[in-house]
């Protein structure tokens, strides 16, 4: 991984057209702005993850789905 | 076609109606196509199977019956990716995690599945509203509703 120092305020560019800025820091805490075209998706790293965790538990399914959902038939 | 499916066994399919994910989906990025099956007997739950994977299917069902106060406000970036011109166009379906019993059964409120019905794009949303997680139980006080 490379790892840079940065000051608040200033930027790291990525390629042409993505730019990541120290907006703040406090404690620890650092505030990241980050300007990136729209077909970049961005997303906080375990918020991610665990939408890919929860697809795969609900992809795992599960034997007798037919049995276990309730049947909902309108009458 | 004949298409091998993971809750149908192999079916013949018709290719009339298929969901496209551009990117797949988070975990499956390369599950890009989608069809939806219905269950016998069940007018509630779906099934999105995958096109290239007999193996991948996710539960679905319309969020809005069991959650009456689910809203959330689309993204610029979803709304153009997806070419949506009206609200009218977008349905919204959220994957469950089937438990057994099946009051166990939770529903990802977190990442809906935003489909453009007139052109059948479609992408799983991550929504940054807390208020939203991966596991809502699906049925509370609604079970009984549901059972009959």
């Amino acid at each position: 991984m490379l790892v840079l120092s940065r000051k608040k305020g200033e930027s790291i560019q990525i390629g042409e057209d993505i730019e990541i800025q120290v907006v703040s820091i406090q404690g620890d805490q650092i505030k990241i702005g980050i300007t990136a075209p729209r077909s970049i998706e961005i997303h906080r790293k375990e918020v991610y993850q665990e939408i890919q965790s929860e697809n795969t538990s609900a992809a795992r399914g599960i034997t007798d789905l037919l049995k276990i959902i309730p049947k909902t038939n309108k009458q | 076609m004949r298409l091998q499916t993971k809750y149908h066994g192999e079916i013949e399919w018709d290719q009339d109606l298929k969901w496209a994910f551009e990117n797949g989906i988070p975990g499956f990025p390369e599950e890009k196509e989608f069809i939806i099956l219905p269950l016998p007997e069940n007018e509630v739950f779906m099934i999105m199977q995958s096109l290239k994977s007999p193996d991948i299917a996710f539960v679905l069902t319309s969020p809005f019956s069991f959650f009456t106060d689910y809203e959330f406000e689309l993204d610029v970036q979803t709304i153009e990716s997806l070419e949506i011109e009206t609200e009218e166009d977008v349905q919204v379906m959220v994957i469950l995690t089937v438990h057994e019993p099946f009051s166990k059964t939770t529903a990802n409120l977190q990442a809906p599945i935003i489909i453009n019905i007139k052109n059948n794009k479609s992408k799983q949303v991550v929504l940054n509203d807390k208020k939203y997680k991966t596991k809502h139980l699906l049925l509370s006080e609604n079970y009984e509703k549901v059972k009959e």
